[in-house]
Protein backbone atom coordinates (compact mmCIF):
# COMPACT_ATOMS: atom_id res chain seq x y z
CA UNK A 1 0.00 0.00 0.00
CA UNK A 2 2.73 2.57 0.90
CA UNK A 3 4.43 1.76 -2.13
CA UNK A 4 1.42 2.75 -4.15
CA UNK A 5 0.61 5.76 -2.69
CA UNK A 6 4.10 6.93 -3.35
CA UNK A 7 3.60 5.96 -6.59
CA UNK A 8 -0.03 7.26 -7.80
CA UNK A 9 -0.38 10.12 -4.51
CA UNK A 10 1.68 12.68 -6.31
CA UNK A 11 0.35 12.60 -9.75
CA UNK A 12 -3.43 12.14 -8.08
CA UNK A 13 -2.48 15.38 -6.05
CA UNK A 14 -1.29 16.77 -8.96
CA UNK A 15 -4.69 16.72 -10.50
CA UNK A 16 -7.11 16.99 -7.58
CA UNK A 17 -8.18 20.54 -7.69
CA UNK A 18 -9.29 19.50 -11.30
CA UNK A 19 -11.38 16.82 -10.13
CA UNK A 20 -12.73 18.63 -7.48
CA UNK A 21 -13.65 21.52 -9.17
CA UNK A 22 -15.25 19.22 -12.16
CA UNK A 23 -16.70 17.20 -9.54
CA UNK A 24 -18.64 19.78 -7.85
CA UNK A 25 -19.17 22.58 -10.69
CA UNK A 26 -20.10 19.75 -13.53
CA UNK A 27 -21.74 16.59 -12.23
CA UNK A 28 -22.67 17.99 -8.16
CA UNK A 29 -24.50 21.18 -9.71
CA UNK A 30 -26.15 19.13 -12.34
CA UNK A 31 -27.98 16.52 -9.87
CA UNK A 32 -28.49 20.35 -7.68
CA UNK A 33 -30.17 21.73 -11.02
CA UNK A 34 -32.02 18.31 -11.45
CA UNK A 35 -33.43 18.83 -7.77
CA UNK A 36 -34.09 22.51 -8.13
CA UNK A 37 -36.16 21.60 -11.26
CA UNK A 38 -38.63 19.06 -9.29
CA UNK A 39 -39.76 21.87 -6.84
CA UNK A 40 -41.93 24.90 -6.92
CA UNK A 41 -39.49 27.55 -6.67
CA UNK A 42 -41.04 30.32 -8.31
CA UNK A 43 -40.69 33.40 -5.78
CA UNK A 44 -37.25 35.64 -4.95
CA UNK A 45 -37.68 34.50 -0.98
CA UNK A 46 -38.04 31.03 -2.35
CA UNK A 47 -34.68 31.16 -4.49
CA UNK A 48 -32.41 32.24 -1.53
CA UNK A 49 -34.09 29.76 1.50
CA UNK A 50 -35.59 32.65 2.99
CA UNK A 51 -39.48 30.69 2.17
CA UNK A 52 -39.51 27.24 2.23
CA UNK A 53 -40.13 25.44 -0.70
CA UNK A 54 -41.72 21.68 -1.51
CA UNK A 55 -40.97 18.73 -4.22
CA UNK A 56 -43.94 18.74 -6.98
CA UNK A 57 -41.95 15.63 -8.73
CA UNK A 58 -42.49 16.59 -12.50
CA UNK A 59 -44.97 19.18 -12.33
CA UNK A 60 -42.89 21.83 -13.70
CA UNK A 61 -41.98 19.56 -17.12
CA UNK A 62 -45.75 18.37 -17.77
CA UNK A 63 -46.79 22.16 -17.58
CA UNK A 64 -43.60 23.36 -19.50
CA UNK A 65 -44.77 20.31 -22.50
CA UNK A 66 -48.16 21.43 -22.15
CA UNK A 67 -47.69 25.03 -22.80
CA UNK A 68 -47.33 26.48 -26.10
CA UNK A 69 -44.84 28.83 -25.60
CA UNK A 70 -42.51 26.14 -24.27
CA UNK A 71 -43.61 23.90 -27.50
CA UNK A 72 -42.98 27.01 -29.94
CA UNK A 73 -39.73 27.11 -28.54
CA UNK A 74 -39.01 23.00 -28.92
CA UNK A 75 -40.11 23.98 -32.54
CA UNK A 76 -37.84 26.81 -33.59
CA UNK A 77 -34.76 24.75 -31.54
CA UNK A 78 -35.66 22.25 -34.76
CA UNK A 79 -35.99 24.79 -37.03
CA UNK A 80 -32.64 26.49 -36.47
CA UNK A 81 -30.63 23.06 -36.08
CA UNK A 82 -31.83 22.05 -39.27
CA UNK A 83 -31.16 25.40 -40.63
CA UNK A 84 -27.70 25.53 -39.58
CA UNK A 85 -26.76 21.93 -39.93
CA UNK A 86 -27.82 21.72 -43.52
CA UNK A 87 -26.43 25.65 -44.39
CA UNK A 88 -22.81 24.78 -42.09
CA UNK A 89 -22.38 21.09 -43.76
CA UNK A 90 -23.27 22.09 -47.30
CA UNK A 91 -20.74 25.43 -47.48
CA UNK A 92 -18.39 23.91 -45.62
CA UNK A 93 -17.94 21.40 -47.54
CA UNK A 94 -18.02 23.53 -50.71
CA UNK A 95 -15.12 25.42 -49.64
CA UNK A 96 -13.39 22.57 -48.48
CA UNK A 97 -13.54 20.85 -51.55
CA UNK A 98 -12.44 24.47 -53.54
CA UNK A 99 -9.70 24.86 -51.66
CA UNK A 100 -8.65 21.09 -51.34
CA UNK A 101 -5.73 21.41 -54.07
CA UNK A 102 -3.88 23.83 -52.27
CA UNK A 103 -4.64 26.52 -55.54
CA UNK A 104 -2.51 30.10 -55.19
CA UNK A 105 -4.23 32.54 -52.39
CA UNK A 106 -5.87 29.45 -50.68
CA UNK A 107 -4.20 31.00 -47.59
CA UNK A 108 -6.47 33.88 -48.22
CA UNK A 109 -9.57 32.09 -49.01
CA UNK A 110 -9.27 30.14 -45.83
CA UNK A 111 -8.70 33.14 -43.20
CA UNK A 112 -11.47 35.04 -44.55
CA UNK A 113 -14.10 32.20 -44.24
CA UNK A 114 -12.73 31.10 -40.83
CA UNK A 115 -12.41 34.80 -39.69
CA UNK A 116 -15.92 35.13 -38.47
CA UNK A 117 -15.55 32.69 -35.51
CA UNK A 118 -13.00 35.06 -34.18
CA UNK A 119 -15.82 37.58 -33.83
CA UNK A 120 -17.83 37.35 -30.56
CA UNK A 121 -21.67 36.20 -31.13
CA UNK A 122 -22.79 39.38 -29.57
CA UNK A 123 -20.61 41.63 -31.94
CA UNK A 124 -21.58 39.46 -35.06
CA UNK A 125 -25.10 40.48 -33.66
CA UNK A 126 -25.16 43.97 -33.91
CA UNK A 127 -23.88 43.42 -38.00
CA UNK A 128 -26.75 41.22 -38.30
CA UNK A 129 -29.45 42.79 -36.26
CA UNK A 130 -29.05 45.33 -38.80
CA UNK A 131 -29.18 43.46 -42.06
CA UNK A 132 -31.86 41.60 -41.11
CA UNK A 133 -33.92 44.81 -40.43
CA UNK A 134 -37.47 44.14 -41.12
CA UNK A 135 -38.40 47.38 -42.43
CA UNK A 136 -39.33 47.67 -46.05
CA UNK A 137 -40.10 50.17 -48.43
CA UNK A 138 -39.13 53.68 -48.21
CA UNK A 139 -37.68 52.62 -44.24
CA UNK A 140 -36.18 49.53 -45.64
CA UNK A 141 -32.32 49.03 -44.63
CA UNK A 142 -29.98 46.26 -44.57
CA UNK A 143 -30.47 43.46 -46.55
CA UNK A 144 -34.04 44.90 -47.70
CA UNK A 145 -32.47 47.75 -49.20
CA UNK A 146 -29.78 45.84 -50.83
CA UNK A 147 -32.64 44.06 -52.75
CA UNK A 148 -34.27 46.92 -53.35
CA UNK A 149 -31.15 48.47 -55.23
CA UNK A 150 -30.51 45.18 -56.97
CA UNK A 151 -34.02 45.48 -58.20
CA UNK A 152 -35.15 42.51 -56.25
CA UNK A 153 -37.72 44.34 -54.19
CA UNK A 154 -39.54 40.63 -54.73
CA UNK A 155 -37.04 39.28 -52.07
CA UNK A 156 -37.63 41.64 -48.89
CA UNK A 157 -39.27 40.19 -46.30
CA UNK A 158 -39.67 40.38 -42.50
CA UNK A 159 -36.81 38.34 -41.98
CA UNK A 160 -36.72 37.03 -38.15
CA UNK A 161 -39.76 39.27 -37.72
CA UNK A 162 -41.75 36.12 -38.76
CA UNK A 163 -43.98 33.49 -35.88
CA UNK A 164 -43.13 30.55 -37.65
CA UNK A 165 -39.74 30.96 -39.63
CA UNK A 166 -38.31 34.08 -38.32
CA UNK A 167 -35.54 31.75 -36.27
CA UNK A 168 -34.38 30.48 -39.83
CA UNK A 169 -32.86 34.47 -40.74
CA UNK A 170 -31.01 34.03 -37.38
CA UNK A 171 -30.02 30.86 -38.35
CA UNK A 172 -28.16 32.51 -41.63
CA UNK A 173 -26.22 34.41 -39.38
CA UNK A 174 -25.14 31.26 -37.43
CA UNK A 175 -24.22 29.97 -40.86
CA UNK A 176 -21.75 32.69 -41.95
CA UNK A 177 -20.52 32.33 -38.11
CA UNK A 178 -19.30 28.41 -38.78
CA UNK A 179 -19.34 27.39 -42.01
CA UNK A 180 -15.60 28.54 -42.15
CA UNK A 181 -15.32 25.77 -39.32
CA UNK A 182 -16.32 23.10 -40.82
CA UNK A 183 -14.82 23.82 -43.79
CA UNK A 184 -11.70 23.67 -41.27
CA UNK A 185 -12.69 20.11 -40.29
CA UNK A 186 -13.30 18.91 -43.80
CA UNK A 187 -9.93 20.76 -45.34
CA UNK A 188 -7.77 18.63 -42.26
CA UNK A 189 -9.85 15.54 -43.28
CA UNK A 190 -8.91 16.01 -46.98
CA UNK A 191 -4.92 16.62 -46.08
CA UNK A 192 -4.96 13.43 -44.04
CA UNK A 193 -5.86 11.32 -47.19
CA UNK A 194 -2.99 9.74 -47.83
CA UNK A 195 -1.41 10.54 -51.68
CA UNK A 196 -0.95 7.16 -52.80
CA UNK A 197 -4.62 6.99 -52.59
CA UNK A 198 -5.10 9.61 -55.36
CA UNK A 199 -1.78 8.20 -57.34
CA UNK A 200 -3.49 4.93 -57.45
CA UNK A 201 -6.83 5.76 -58.67
CA UNK A 202 -5.04 7.80 -61.44
CA UNK A 203 -3.10 5.51 -62.30
CA UNK A 204 -6.13 2.84 -62.93
CA UNK A 205 -7.69 5.45 -65.07
CA UNK A 206 -10.13 7.40 -63.03
CA UNK A 207 -11.86 10.53 -64.06
CA UNK A 208 -11.80 13.51 -61.61
CA UNK A 209 -14.99 13.08 -60.58
CA UNK A 210 -15.13 9.30 -59.89
CA UNK A 211 -11.69 10.11 -58.24
CA UNK A 212 -13.67 12.24 -55.60
CA UNK A 213 -17.07 10.52 -56.00
CA UNK A 214 -15.58 6.80 -54.95
CA UNK A 215 -12.19 7.55 -53.41
CA UNK A 216 -12.02 10.69 -51.33
CA UNK A 217 -15.28 11.37 -50.19
CA UNK A 218 -15.85 8.48 -48.20
CA UNK A 219 -12.93 8.99 -46.30
CA UNK A 220 -14.65 11.57 -45.51
CA UNK A 221 -17.31 10.35 -43.47
CA UNK A 222 -15.81 10.35 -40.42
CA UNK A 223 -14.70 13.91 -40.12
CA UNK A 224 -18.57 14.62 -41.37
CA UNK A 225 -20.21 12.49 -38.28
CA UNK A 226 -17.67 14.72 -35.77
CA UNK A 227 -18.90 18.14 -37.42
CA UNK A 228 -22.31 17.02 -37.54
CA UNK A 229 -22.26 16.07 -33.51
CA UNK A 230 -20.04 19.67 -33.09
CA UNK A 231 -22.05 21.74 -34.92
CA UNK A 232 -25.59 19.84 -33.46
CA UNK A 233 -24.64 20.99 -30.11
CA UNK A 234 -23.37 23.95 -30.78
CA UNK A 235 -26.92 24.55 -31.80
CA UNK A 236 -28.70 23.07 -29.27
CA UNK A 237 -26.31 25.89 -26.65
CA UNK A 238 -27.26 28.50 -29.54
CA UNK A 239 -27.90 31.53 -27.31
CA UNK A 240 -25.85 34.82 -27.59
CA UNK A 241 -26.67 35.20 -31.38
CA UNK A 242 -30.34 34.96 -30.74
CA UNK A 243 -30.77 37.39 -27.99
CA UNK A 244 -28.05 39.43 -29.91
CA UNK A 245 -30.28 39.57 -33.15
CA UNK A 246 -33.51 39.60 -31.81
CA UNK A 247 -33.72 40.44 -28.08
CA UNK A 248 -35.00 37.76 -24.97
CA UNK A 249 -38.35 39.42 -25.01
CA UNK A 250 -39.14 38.68 -28.90
CA UNK A 251 -41.96 35.44 -28.84
CA UNK A 252 -40.83 35.00 -32.85
CA UNK A 253 -37.42 34.15 -31.89
CA UNK A 254 -37.28 32.13 -29.19
CA UNK A 255 -35.19 29.12 -28.28
CA UNK A 256 -34.89 27.01 -24.36
CA UNK A 257 -31.69 28.45 -23.97
CA UNK A 258 -33.60 31.98 -23.72
CA UNK A 259 -36.50 30.88 -21.76
CA UNK A 260 -34.24 29.57 -19.08
CA UNK A 261 -32.78 33.30 -19.09
CA UNK A 262 -35.68 34.55 -18.96
CA UNK A 263 -37.05 32.39 -16.01
CA UNK A 264 -34.05 32.66 -14.12
CA UNK A 265 -34.86 36.47 -14.04
CA UNK A 266 -38.10 36.01 -13.16
CA UNK A 267 -37.26 33.96 -10.49
CA UNK A 268 -39.08 31.18 -11.96
CA UNK A 269 -35.94 28.67 -10.48
CA UNK A 270 -37.76 25.85 -10.80
CA UNK A 271 -38.96 26.28 -14.51
CA UNK A 272 -35.52 27.62 -15.34
CA UNK A 273 -33.86 24.02 -14.00
CA UNK A 274 -36.16 22.21 -15.78
CA UNK A 275 -35.19 23.92 -19.39
CA UNK A 276 -31.47 23.38 -18.11
CA UNK A 277 -31.96 19.78 -17.63
CA UNK A 278 -34.15 19.25 -20.88
CA UNK A 279 -31.58 20.67 -22.97
CA UNK A 280 -28.99 18.68 -21.01
CA UNK A 281 -30.91 15.37 -22.19
CA UNK A 282 -30.34 16.79 -25.76
CA UNK A 283 -27.21 17.42 -25.52
CA UNK A 284 -26.64 13.63 -23.87
CA UNK A 285 -27.95 11.95 -27.33
CA UNK A 286 -25.27 13.76 -28.83
CA UNK A 287 -22.16 13.37 -27.04
CA UNK A 288 -22.76 10.07 -25.04
CA UNK A 289 -22.20 7.85 -27.74
CA UNK A 290 -19.58 10.30 -29.01
CA UNK A 291 -17.51 9.87 -26.11
CA UNK A 292 -17.65 6.08 -25.51
CA UNK A 293 -16.64 5.54 -29.17
CA UNK A 294 -13.30 7.87 -28.71
CA UNK A 295 -12.49 6.16 -25.44
CA UNK A 296 -12.78 2.93 -26.68
CA UNK A 297 -10.70 3.59 -29.77
CA UNK A 298 -7.97 5.14 -27.07
CA UNK A 299 -7.69 2.12 -25.40
CA UNK B 1 -2.33 18.48 -32.76
CA UNK B 2 -2.20 16.23 -36.14
CA UNK B 3 -5.01 17.78 -37.97
CA UNK B 4 -3.53 21.45 -37.68
CA UNK B 5 -0.29 20.87 -39.13
CA UNK B 6 -1.93 19.28 -42.25
CA UNK B 7 -4.06 21.75 -42.57
CA UNK B 8 -1.17 24.23 -42.96
CA UNK B 9 1.37 22.58 -43.94
CA UNK B 10 2.08 24.58 -47.59
CA UNK B 11 3.62 21.42 -49.21
CA UNK B 12 4.85 22.89 -52.32
CA UNK B 13 5.91 19.75 -54.16
CA UNK B 14 2.38 18.14 -53.83
CA UNK B 15 0.96 21.25 -55.16
CA UNK B 16 -1.13 19.59 -58.43
CA UNK B 17 -2.11 20.31 -61.89
CA UNK B 18 0.00 23.76 -61.42
CA UNK B 19 1.07 25.19 -64.99
CA UNK B 20 -0.85 23.10 -67.09
CA UNK B 21 -2.10 26.34 -69.22
CA UNK B 22 -5.78 27.75 -68.90
CA UNK B 23 -7.90 25.28 -66.83
CA UNK B 24 -11.60 26.23 -66.97
CA UNK B 25 -12.11 23.85 -63.43
CA UNK B 26 -9.51 25.98 -62.09
CA UNK B 27 -11.40 29.07 -63.19
CA UNK B 28 -14.49 27.99 -62.00
CA UNK B 29 -13.12 27.50 -58.28
CA UNK B 30 -12.14 30.75 -58.44
CA UNK B 31 -14.80 32.70 -59.36
CA UNK B 32 -16.92 30.79 -56.83
CA UNK B 33 -14.17 31.24 -54.13
CA UNK B 34 -14.28 34.93 -54.97
CA UNK B 35 -18.10 35.02 -54.66
CA UNK B 36 -18.17 33.61 -51.36
CA UNK B 37 -15.22 35.78 -50.23
CA UNK B 38 -17.50 38.91 -51.16
CA UNK B 39 -20.75 37.38 -49.19
CA UNK B 40 -18.52 36.60 -46.23
CA UNK B 41 -16.75 39.91 -46.14
CA UNK B 42 -20.55 42.00 -46.80
CA UNK B 43 -21.10 42.23 -42.87
CA UNK B 44 -18.04 43.77 -42.65
CA UNK B 45 -17.90 46.07 -45.15
CA UNK B 46 -21.14 47.70 -43.59
CA UNK B 47 -19.96 47.46 -40.15
CA UNK B 48 -17.08 49.94 -41.41
CA UNK B 49 -18.51 52.25 -43.88
CA UNK B 50 -22.00 52.79 -40.79
CA UNK B 51 -19.30 53.55 -37.95
CA UNK B 52 -17.88 55.96 -39.56
CA UNK B 53 -21.13 57.58 -40.75
CA UNK B 54 -22.64 60.95 -38.89
CA UNK B 55 -26.03 60.38 -39.77
CA UNK B 56 -27.09 57.55 -41.17
CA UNK B 57 -29.96 57.31 -43.15
CA UNK B 58 -31.78 54.10 -44.37
CA UNK B 59 -31.51 55.09 -48.13
CA UNK B 60 -27.83 55.39 -47.73
CA UNK B 61 -27.23 52.35 -46.04
CA UNK B 62 -25.25 50.35 -48.40
CA UNK B 63 -23.09 53.34 -49.61
CA UNK B 64 -19.61 54.89 -48.61
CA UNK B 65 -19.90 57.93 -45.72
CA UNK B 66 -19.97 61.34 -47.44
CA UNK B 67 -18.00 62.62 -44.90
CA UNK B 68 -16.28 59.94 -43.03
CA UNK B 69 -16.59 60.90 -39.18
CA UNK B 70 -15.27 59.91 -35.55
CA UNK B 71 -17.97 60.80 -33.88
CA UNK B 72 -19.45 57.56 -33.22
CA UNK B 73 -16.58 55.86 -32.43
CA UNK B 74 -16.04 58.65 -29.96
CA UNK B 75 -19.33 58.47 -28.62
CA UNK B 76 -19.54 53.86 -28.26
CA UNK B 77 -15.88 55.04 -26.12
CA UNK B 78 -16.89 57.31 -23.48
CA UNK B 79 -20.32 56.05 -23.38
CA UNK B 80 -23.56 58.12 -24.17
CA UNK B 81 -27.16 58.15 -23.11
CA UNK B 82 -26.15 56.25 -19.64
CA UNK B 83 -24.63 53.34 -21.59
CA UNK B 84 -21.69 51.58 -20.51
CA UNK B 85 -18.77 52.87 -22.09
CA UNK B 86 -16.70 50.71 -24.10
CA UNK B 87 -13.30 52.24 -23.29
CA UNK B 88 -13.22 51.18 -19.76
CA UNK B 89 -14.89 47.86 -20.92
CA UNK B 90 -12.04 47.15 -22.52
CA UNK B 91 -9.74 47.09 -19.86
CA UNK B 92 -11.75 45.50 -17.66
CA UNK B 93 -12.03 42.72 -19.98
CA UNK B 94 -8.40 42.80 -20.38
CA UNK B 95 -7.92 42.08 -16.41
CA UNK B 96 -10.37 39.24 -16.30
CA UNK B 97 -9.39 37.41 -19.66
CA UNK B 98 -5.47 37.44 -18.96
CA UNK B 99 -5.30 35.77 -15.78
CA UNK B 100 -7.98 33.20 -16.45
CA UNK B 101 -6.26 31.84 -19.70
CA UNK B 102 -3.27 31.59 -17.59
CA UNK B 103 -4.23 30.45 -14.43
CA UNK B 104 -6.39 27.65 -16.94
CA UNK B 105 -3.37 26.57 -18.92
CA UNK B 106 -1.47 25.73 -15.71
CA UNK B 107 -3.86 23.54 -14.68
CA UNK B 108 -4.35 22.33 -18.18
CA UNK B 109 -0.70 21.56 -18.38
CA UNK B 110 -0.65 19.88 -14.87
CA UNK B 111 -3.74 17.39 -15.54
CA UNK B 112 -2.31 16.73 -19.43
CA UNK B 113 0.95 15.58 -18.14
CA UNK B 114 -0.41 13.63 -15.44
CA UNK B 115 -3.33 11.56 -17.81
CA UNK B 116 -0.03 11.13 -20.54
CA UNK B 117 2.43 10.51 -19.03
CA UNK B 118 2.08 9.68 -15.71
CA UNK B 119 0.20 6.76 -15.87
CA UNK B 120 -2.42 6.28 -13.16
CA UNK B 121 -5.14 3.80 -13.20
CA UNK B 122 -8.11 4.66 -15.13
CA UNK B 123 -7.22 7.53 -16.85
CA UNK B 124 -8.82 6.98 -20.18
CA UNK B 125 -12.12 6.46 -17.38
CA UNK B 126 -10.92 10.03 -15.80
CA UNK B 127 -10.18 12.14 -18.77
CA UNK B 128 -13.56 11.02 -20.41
CA UNK B 129 -15.33 12.55 -17.32
CA UNK B 130 -13.51 15.67 -17.54
CA UNK B 131 -13.96 16.02 -20.91
CA UNK B 132 -17.62 15.49 -20.97
CA UNK B 133 -17.65 19.12 -19.08
CA UNK B 134 -16.73 20.55 -22.42
CA UNK B 135 -20.02 19.81 -23.69
CA UNK B 136 -22.50 20.48 -21.22
CA UNK B 137 -24.96 23.19 -21.96
CA UNK B 138 -24.18 25.83 -18.86
CA UNK B 139 -27.56 26.44 -19.08
CA UNK B 140 -28.19 22.60 -17.09
CA UNK B 141 -25.34 24.12 -14.45
CA UNK B 142 -26.83 28.03 -14.33
CA UNK B 143 -28.79 28.21 -11.44
CA UNK B 144 -27.10 26.54 -8.64
CA UNK B 145 -24.22 27.86 -10.20
CA UNK B 146 -25.84 31.54 -9.89
CA UNK B 147 -26.63 30.30 -6.34
CA UNK B 148 -23.13 28.94 -5.34
CA UNK B 149 -21.03 31.76 -6.76
CA UNK B 150 -23.29 34.11 -4.54
CA UNK B 151 -22.93 31.93 -1.52
CA UNK B 152 -18.89 31.87 -1.87
CA UNK B 153 -19.07 35.76 -1.37
CA UNK B 154 -17.12 36.04 -4.90
CA UNK B 155 -18.15 39.62 -6.04
CA UNK B 156 -20.10 39.85 -9.79
CA UNK B 157 -17.89 41.08 -12.60
CA UNK B 158 -14.13 40.42 -12.79
CA UNK B 159 -13.74 37.70 -10.06
CA UNK B 160 -16.75 35.80 -10.65
CA UNK B 161 -15.52 35.39 -14.52
CA UNK B 162 -11.90 34.83 -13.79
CA UNK B 163 -12.77 31.60 -11.50
CA UNK B 164 -16.35 30.58 -13.64
CA UNK B 165 -13.63 30.56 -17.26
CA UNK B 166 -10.74 28.79 -14.88
CA UNK B 167 -13.43 25.83 -13.75
CA UNK B 168 -14.77 25.52 -17.27
CA UNK B 169 -11.63 25.85 -19.08
CA UNK B 170 -10.68 23.04 -17.75
CA UNK B 171 -11.59 20.60 -19.76
CA UNK B 172 -10.57 21.80 -23.26
CA UNK B 173 -7.15 22.57 -22.05
CA UNK B 174 -6.59 19.50 -20.62
CA UNK B 175 -7.24 17.71 -24.04
CA UNK B 176 -5.14 19.55 -25.43
CA UNK B 177 -1.81 19.23 -23.13
CA UNK B 178 -2.70 15.67 -23.13
CA UNK B 179 -2.86 15.43 -26.89
CA UNK B 180 0.53 17.40 -27.32
CA UNK B 181 2.23 15.27 -24.34
CA UNK B 182 1.21 11.88 -25.61
CA UNK B 183 3.73 12.93 -28.83
CA UNK B 184 6.83 13.51 -26.64
CA UNK B 185 8.98 10.38 -26.49
CA UNK B 186 8.92 7.97 -23.81
CA UNK B 187 12.19 7.61 -23.40
CA UNK B 188 12.62 10.86 -22.58
CA UNK B 189 10.93 10.79 -19.50
CA UNK B 190 11.51 7.41 -18.58
CA UNK B 191 15.39 8.60 -18.68
CA UNK B 192 14.42 11.17 -16.25
CA UNK B 193 12.61 8.61 -14.01
CA UNK B 194 15.65 6.52 -14.02
CA UNK B 195 18.33 9.70 -13.03
CA UNK B 196 15.80 9.45 -9.70
CA UNK B 197 13.59 12.32 -10.53
CA UNK B 198 10.57 12.64 -9.00
CA UNK B 199 7.11 13.47 -11.11
CA UNK B 200 7.25 17.49 -10.29
CA UNK B 201 11.29 17.21 -11.11
CA UNK B 202 10.14 15.66 -14.18
CA UNK B 203 7.07 17.78 -14.90
CA UNK B 204 8.90 20.94 -14.26
CA UNK B 205 12.61 20.15 -15.87
CA UNK B 206 11.40 17.98 -18.99
CA UNK B 207 7.78 18.32 -19.63
CA UNK B 208 7.30 21.98 -19.05
CA UNK B 209 10.15 23.29 -21.19
CA UNK B 210 8.91 21.25 -24.02
CA UNK B 211 5.82 22.90 -23.59
CA UNK B 212 5.84 26.04 -25.44
CA UNK B 213 3.96 25.21 -28.31
CA UNK B 214 0.75 24.25 -26.68
CA UNK B 215 0.77 26.81 -24.02
CA UNK B 216 0.66 29.04 -27.01
CA UNK B 217 -2.53 27.21 -27.87
CA UNK B 218 -3.86 26.61 -24.38
CA UNK B 219 -3.24 30.57 -24.32
CA UNK B 220 -4.83 32.26 -27.64
CA UNK B 221 -8.36 29.36 -27.12
CA UNK B 222 -8.71 30.66 -23.49
CA UNK B 223 -8.01 34.11 -24.24
CA UNK B 224 -10.69 34.14 -27.50
CA UNK B 225 -13.20 32.14 -25.56
CA UNK B 226 -13.24 33.65 -22.62
CA UNK B 227 -13.27 37.72 -24.55
CA UNK B 228 -16.15 36.23 -26.84
CA UNK B 229 -18.21 34.71 -23.74
CA UNK B 230 -21.76 36.70 -23.47
CA UNK B 231 -23.28 33.95 -21.29
CA UNK B 232 -21.49 34.23 -17.99
CA UNK B 233 -21.13 37.57 -18.36
CA UNK B 234 -24.81 37.86 -18.48
CA UNK B 235 -25.39 36.00 -15.83
CA UNK B 236 -22.53 36.97 -13.28
CA UNK B 237 -21.77 40.59 -14.05
CA UNK B 238 -23.59 44.10 -15.22
CA UNK B 239 -22.80 47.00 -17.31
CA UNK B 240 -20.79 48.60 -14.69
CA UNK B 241 -17.97 45.67 -14.06
CA UNK B 242 -18.51 43.40 -16.91
CA UNK B 243 -16.89 42.14 -20.12
CA UNK B 244 -16.90 44.20 -23.55
CA UNK B 245 -19.17 41.88 -24.88
CA UNK B 246 -22.13 42.91 -22.71
CA UNK B 247 -21.32 46.57 -22.48
CA UNK B 248 -21.53 45.91 -26.28
CA UNK B 249 -24.99 44.29 -25.96
CA UNK B 250 -26.65 46.59 -23.91
CA UNK B 251 -25.21 49.39 -26.54
CA UNK B 252 -26.95 47.63 -29.08
CA UNK B 253 -30.25 46.74 -28.11
CA UNK B 254 -30.54 49.62 -25.43
CA UNK B 255 -32.36 51.74 -26.36
CA UNK B 256 -35.56 52.02 -28.77
CA UNK B 257 -34.09 54.44 -31.74
CA UNK B 258 -31.00 52.65 -32.03
CA UNK B 259 -27.38 54.49 -32.87
CA UNK B 260 -26.88 51.85 -35.81
CA UNK B 261 -22.95 53.98 -36.14
CA UNK B 262 -21.83 53.68 -32.29
CA UNK B 263 -22.96 50.25 -31.54
CA UNK B 264 -21.03 49.04 -34.87
CA UNK B 265 -18.25 51.18 -34.04
CA UNK B 266 -18.12 49.52 -30.48
CA UNK B 267 -18.20 46.12 -31.77
CA UNK B 268 -15.53 46.95 -34.09
CA UNK B 269 -13.48 47.76 -31.23
CA UNK B 270 -14.59 45.11 -29.04
CA UNK B 271 -13.67 42.31 -31.47
CA UNK B 272 -10.02 43.82 -32.73
CA UNK B 273 -7.96 42.52 -29.63
CA UNK B 274 -9.43 38.72 -30.94
CA UNK B 275 -9.31 39.30 -34.29
CA UNK B 276 -5.45 40.39 -34.42
CA UNK B 277 -4.80 37.50 -32.68
CA UNK B 278 -6.52 35.20 -35.32
CA UNK B 279 -4.96 37.80 -38.02
CA UNK B 280 -1.02 37.19 -36.57
CA UNK B 281 -1.45 33.74 -34.77
CA UNK B 282 -3.87 31.64 -37.01
CA UNK B 283 -2.35 28.58 -36.55
CA UNK B 284 -1.99 28.42 -33.50
CA UNK B 285 -6.10 29.08 -33.31
CA UNK B 286 -6.79 26.55 -35.29
CA UNK B 287 -4.73 24.07 -33.66
CA UNK B 288 -7.22 24.95 -30.55
CA UNK B 289 -10.14 24.43 -32.88
CA UNK B 290 -8.99 21.38 -33.94
CA UNK B 291 -8.76 19.97 -30.86
CA UNK B 292 -12.14 20.56 -30.00
CA UNK B 293 -13.05 18.48 -32.62
CA UNK B 294 -11.52 15.44 -30.83
CA UNK B 295 -10.63 12.69 -33.01
CA UNK B 296 -13.23 12.23 -35.87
Amino acid sequence: MPKKLRRYGPPLLLISPSLILIGVFVYALIIANFRTSLTDITTAPQTTGLAPHRIVWFENYINLFKSDAFQHSLKNLILYTVTFLVGTMFLGFLWAWLLEKRDRFEGIFRTVFLFPMAVSSVAAGVIWRWLLNSNQGTRASGLNRLFQLLHLDFLQNNWWNNNSIGIMAIAMAAIWQLSGYVMALFLAGFRGIPDELREAARVDGASEWKLYRHVLFPQLSPVALSALIIIGHMSLKAFDLIVSISKPANYQTKVPAVDMYIFKSQYYYASAAAVGVILLAFVLVLIVPYLVRMTKREK
Amino acid sequence: MSESVTLYDPAPAVRRRRGKGFNWARLLRYLLLLFFLIVVLIPVYVLVITSFKENATASQAWFLPENWSLENWKSAWMGFKGLPAIGPALGRTVGMVVPAAIISSFLGSMNGFVLSRWRIPYSNVIFTLILFGMFIPYQSVMVPLYQIVHGLGLPPGTPSLIFLHVVYGIPITTLIFRNYYESIPNELIESSRVDGAGMLKTYSRVVLPLSVPSFVVVLIWQFTSAWNDFLFALFFSSGNNGPVTLALYSMAGGSMLQDYGASMAAAIMSSLPTLLVYILLGKYFVGGLMSGSVKG
